[in-house]
């Protein structure tokens, strides 16, 4: 909502700057957003202060005068008022500035002297208006001499003002009432005790005789030969028809353009104008047909499957029947609270002229604005809601204006068809529940006067209850809570006191699965791995079927099922920037079907490597590129935080190039190399990607350390011959089932094929560590140990030592 | 043989042969030869002992300890002339040349902002709860108390998977699926994603994070609001000043929001806070009783205060990041900027 602070002040005498409206808004009703003059065609302007005036030797009428504007140095500038003064400011428009209506000032000679910019006339700075501060008007009297303190150099605007102000106030869809001047005023006129006027006090002919329409309890009445009739009375509450004869279409006067171009309306002509006026200024959104080309009859209907209407922007619409219409004898001639119609539109030709002044319904010109895809300032207010009751009064006042705007006359009282007028709603607030909720004391008698001040009815007190009327602007006010929300705005929300008071705990006890997430996201941290947080939506086809039923893109229509996936785009998009070592990971959300509507949802954790397996140093200029021992190791950490187990389990994946990665019998993720889209020169990208959905088990640790040994442990390396098709893993788990209860650690050293190792065959070099936890260990014993194992690798794998 | 005499001679070979010795390793064929436990001298000597008089072992043992000792003691000190020898021939360290770096690992910047917001609120009593990121209408708006059909709905335009479930606009479900498997008393924040139909540019984004919080209990009112998010401000921003506004959220009432004063220009106005002199941190209000109706909690007896915030905006404002899209590129080289 567009306010400009003049027209506020028509509805409440406030001597309030707009800063300190805006910060009276602020904190009581709604944010005000921005604040800046109107007159942004002024904001080159800058004070200047003469410092010396000379006359022109050439010139009987010019000055060429010093002037200190804040640059450091005075400049000559040549004026041609009859009031230069030394020792005065000015407005001055340095070189480069643009003057409104677009003249750029330039240096330029004038009479052989040069001038570097131009003191401005209140004329030459379009200033039709006392300006508001300190400052005194000399129209065509030569140039503006300001009584300022501001310093030479600073901005015209925003120390002298000039005119009007825009207040850009952010108004929820539970306030419809602050979308009007009006209505903002009377929170104004609420928190400075200020009267608020009905009306603006507009400046023009009074045109006596102008009543309020007649009211007609039926769905049907006359305005002259007009009728009015509502067929379709869920789609509109009320409707009322002024007719203004003998109407002069032409341009607005002054103060009329002026109101709306404040607010960043444009001015079309008089007639359209009113209405436009009376929808800011008063927050009632009207409707102007031309009666000649309309008929007499109006009926308000639903539309009719696939009728026609050409709308005032000239676009053709097919209509639905889920919408209301206004409608001559034949066809449609506006779209109800949402646009007009090309048909009916008022023209320079017009003479008479149907007004409407009604209320429709909220959803249905919400679904017609979306169905038909135009949000106009009167469909904007129609589906947050019009207060019903001042229908009548405004419609009396908008015949009135356009009466006067346009040498009209008001025809007849004009009718106010209103079938079933509503009763306003009571409700009633319990103050020691409100102050229970704000938490503060707040009397009684200030809650009820906090709530009389916005245009609640007190009702009589009955046991301690304050009982109210709701004002019909008020829709949003049903229950006890919204009465509550008043005081505590009204009362302040900054007076609310901020001591910390004692609280209980809750009985919710932490989600396992966020405390999982953070110890593998320190842990993969710890690891080098930078975390990713990107967009999960993928292109069809991408191993999902989980499609956004109204996505914004295609190539973003489906969730997810692999983060991976989502890593290896990312991956790409670094190697696009040069960017070969790529360190990612992520902890998200994944989506499968799930049972009927609701997808399955699991959390995925994966990490993607690629490039040097560390940065680059001067002794290790060409370091190791990450490969699959890498991201298994990767695997194994995340396992080692999210489920507390080291000995996960590593298959070959049938028909892919990764593993299988399981625990416990599960299977929970997997270890690959990543395919991208790379250039020649990037190193192969290794991923992993792990279920930790059921990761979560809460409890207590329960780790138990072991004794440090005090006995000195034995080595015994093992070189065995192993056919390619026999996994490490069979003949560690046989190592281990022999070597005994005194094998402490076993380490795989050595992978080794080629000379001396027979075709098919690789050497795998084991070291084994034993110790005796009280004693020392005999050669002896080791060297038996050594035997069975040998015998043992022999017999239940064919695996001999290796000889060279 | 007497020991005596061949302790002395040995002693004075030795020496001789210890400062021969011109590197690290004449020196330890020294050391062998000399005191070595199969074959050095010494040693042999000390065989000897056994077969003397009492008297004669005493004084040998005492002069071959001696000898020992001196040697040993001379061996080392050779060793360190020698090691700082060597070390004036090598060339001068560089003190100045880079140390073996690793790669440093990150955090998201948001990640890093949910982890402090997170411990803010830890520290009083707080825990965290999830939820799904697909919700049914029902969780999102309806148990939220969204009036149906109503301009509210335009603040969360909704991407849908199906005819009753979309994807969550916003982290305040779990609010009803907490107080509904809990009740009250409850006292969580709940961090997650959240979806909403718009264009993917500088400042809007189809996916982000939110943090939501809420407090239900029985005594529960605006200004244990107002308390927990002051100090949750000061927490997080350093000494600044706090501003509530009136708002509008359809399942709180009253609503509001908290404005810190702006970051950048403290309080004077600037063109990031346009000119207000503050900075929007979150959303907030008291539990509007039919959200506590609906999770069946009765909002006569509790009452209860929620918050929610972005910390993708937070992370913007605090790391001076122009456009949103930059957290979700994961650009290896502004990720790493992060790095602790």
């Amino acid at each position: 909502m567009n306010v400009s602070h003049e027209w506020l002040r028509d509805f409440v005498p406030t001597g309030l700057s707009p800063r300190e409206i805006r910060d009276l808004l602020t904190s009581r009703c709604a944010t005000v957003e921005e604040m800046r003059p109107v007159r942004q065609d002024l904001r080159d302007i800058v004070i200047g202060r003469v410092v010396e005036a000379a006359r022109h030797p050439e010139s009987d009428h010019l000055w060429i005068t010093k002037v200190d504007a804040g640059q450091g140095e005075l400049l000559d500038v040549v004026c041609g008022a009859p009031n230069v003064t030394a020792g005065t400011s000015y407005p001055f428009a340095p070189v480069g500035a643009t003057l409104p209506g677009g003249l750029k000032i330039e240096k330029r000679k004038i009479r052989g002297v040069v001038s570097n910019g131009m003191l401005c006339s209140a004329r030459e700075l379009l200033l039709s208006q006392q300006p508001t501060a300190n400052s005194q008007q000399l129209l065509d009297e030569g140039i503006l001499a300001l009584e300022t303190d501001a310093s030479p150099g600073a901005s015209f605007l925003e120390t002298v003002g000039a005119g009007d102000t825009l207040l850009v106030v952010d108004v929820m869809p539970n306030r419809p009432d602050l979308l009007s001047h009006r209505g903002i005023a009377r929170e104004v006129a609420a928190a400075t005790g200020d009267p608020l006027q009905e009306f603006a006090g507009e400046p023009w002919q009074d045109v006596t005789g102008v009543t309020a329409p007649t009211t007609a309890q039926s769905a049907t009445g006359k305005t002259g030969d007009v009728s009015v009739t509502i067929e379709d009375r869920e789609g509109c509450e009320r409707y009322a028809a002024v007719i203004i004869r003998g109407v002069k279409v032409a341009p607005s006067p002054e103060w009329l353009s002026r109101r709306l171009v404040a607010i960043g309306a444009r001015p079309i002509n008089n007639v359209v104008d009113a209405t436009n006026y009376m929808l800011h200024g008063y927050g009632q959104p009207m409707h102007a047909f031309d009666l000649g080309k309309f008929g007499n009859r109006v009926i308000v209907r639903r539309a009719k499957a696939g009728e026609k209407l050409v709308t005032l922007d000239g676009v053709e619409r097919t209509l639905r029947d889920s919408m209301t219409v206004i409608a001559g004898a034949e066809r449609a001639e506006a779209i109800a609270g949402v646009i007009g119609g090309k048909g009916s539109e008022v023209t320079d030709a017009t003479t008479d002229v149907l007004l409407e002044v009604a209320i429709f319904d909220p959803r249905r010109v919400r679904a017609a604005r979306r169905a038909l895809g135009i949000s106009t300032d009167a469909s904007y207010r129609f589906e947050r809601h019009v207060d019903p009751e001042s229908v009548p009064v405004l419609a009396a006042q908008a015949a009135a204006l356009i009466a006067s705007l346009t040498g009209g006359r008001v025809d007849g009282a004009g009718v106010d068809v209103h079938p079933a007028p509503r009763k306003r709603e009571r409700v009633s607030v319990r103050p020691a529940r409100a102050a229970a909720l704000i938490g503060d004391p707040i009397p009684a008698e200030a809650m009820a006067g906090h709530l009389a001040s916005v245009g609640f009815e007190l009702l009589d007190n009955t046991d301690g209850v304050i009982c109210t009327t709701v004002p019909s602007w008020r829709s949003d006010v049903t229950a006890e809570v919204d009465l509550i929300e008043e005081i505590a705005r009204l009362h302040g929300y900054d007076r609310v006191s901020t001591d910390l008071r004692p609280f209980r705990l809750g009985e919710s006890p932490d989600a396992p699965l966020w405390l999982v997430e953070r110890k593998v996201r320190e842990a993969l941290v710890a690891e080098g791995l930078l975390e990713a947080r990107p967009m999960p939506f993928v292109a069809e086809g991408k191993g999902t079927d989980i499609r956004v039923r109204n996505p914004l893109a295609e190539n973003e229509a489906y969730l997810r099922n692999s983060i991976l996936e989502t890593l290896a785009r990312r991956a790409e998009h670094n190697l696009g920037h040069m960017q070969g070592d790529v360190r990612l990971f992520e902890i998200g959300t994944v989506f499968a079907r799930g049972e009927g509507e609701r997808p399955d949802e699991k959390r995925h954790v994966a990490a993607l490597i690629m490039g040097d397996r560390r940065p680059r140093h001067f002794t290790d200029s060409k370091p190791p590129q990450c490969d699959l021992w890498d991201a298994k190791w990767i695997a194994e950490v995340v396992a080692l935080a999210a489920f507390g187990i080291d000995d996960l389990k590593f298959s070959m994946n049938e028909g892919s190039a990764g593993l299988t990665v399981s625990a416990g019998g599960r299977d929970i993720g997997l270890v690959t190399e990543v395919p991208l889209d790379a250039p020649a020169w990037a190193a192969p990208a290794f991923g992993i990607e792990l279920d930790i959905t059921n990761a979560a088990v809460p409890g207590v640790h329960r780790t138990v350390t072991r004794q440090l040994p005090v006995t000195p442990a034995v080595q015994v390396d093992l070189a065995l011959v192993v056919p390619e098709e026999l996994p490490a893993a069979r003949i560690a788990d046989t190592i281990r089932a022999h070597a005994g209860e005194l094998l402490e650690k076993l380490e795989l050293f050595d992978e080794f094929r080629g000379q001396g190792v027979a075709a098919g065959h690789r050497s795998l070099a084991w070291r084994l560590t034993f110790r005796h936890p009280d004693r020392t260990l005999r050669d002896k014993e080791i060297d038996a140990r050594r035997a069975k194992l040998l015998k043992a690798l022999e017999g239940e794998l064919g695996v001999r030592q290796r000889t060279s | 043989m007497d020991l005596v005499k061949e302790a002395e001679q040995l002693e004075r070979e030795g020496l001789e042969r210890i400062a021969a010795a011109t590197s690290r390793d004449e020196l330890e064929a020294a050391r062998t030869a000399l005191l070595g436990r199969k074959s050095g001298r010494l040693t042999a000597l000390l065989a000897e002992l056994p077969k003397l008089s009492p008297e004669e072992k005493r004084a040998a043992g005492a002069a071959l300890n001696r000898t020992k000792l001196l040697l040993e003691g001379r061996l080392g000190e050779r060793e360190a002339e020698l090691a700082a020898a060597a070390r004036g021939q090598a060339a001068p360290l560089d003190v100045t040349m880079p140390s073996r770096p690793r790669w440093r690992g990150a955090k998201h910047p948001v990640t890093i902002i949910i982890e402090e917001v997170e411990q803010i609120f830890r520290e009083i009593g707080f825990t965290v709860a999830l939820g799904p990121e697909a919700e049914t209408e029902w969780y999102n708006f309806t148990a939220l108390n969204f009036p149906p059909d109503h301009p509210a709905m335009d603040m969360h335009d909704t991407l849908y998977l199906g005819d009753d479930m979309l994807l969550r606009t916003h982290t305040s479900p779990v609010q009803i699926r907490t107080l509904q498997t809990y009740g009250a008393p409850v006292r969580i924040i709940v961090p997650g994603n959240v979806y909403r139909r718009d264009f993917f540019d500088a400042s809007h984004a189809p996916m982000f994070a939110q943090i939501e919080g809420l407090a239900v209990d029985e005594g529960v009112s605006f200004v244990d609001l107002k308390a927990t998010l002051t100090h949750f401000a000061q927490r997080l921003f350093g000494e600044t000043k706090t501003r509530f506004r009136p708002s509008y959220f359809p399942f709180t009432e009253p609503s509001a929001e908290m404005d810190v004063q702006c970051t950048i220009c403290r309080g004077a106005g600037c063109a990031t806070c346009k000119g207000s002199g503050w900075m929007e941190i979150l959303g907030a209000g008291m539990v509007h009783p039919e959200v506590l109706s609906a999770s069946g909690v009765d909002p006569e007896r509790y009452t209860g205060w929620a918050f929610g915030m972005g910390p993708a905006r937070m992370a913007l404002a605090r790391y001076g990041i122009p456009d949103i899209r930059t957290l979700y590129d994961s650009d290896v080289r502004f990720l790493q900027q992060f790095a602790r």
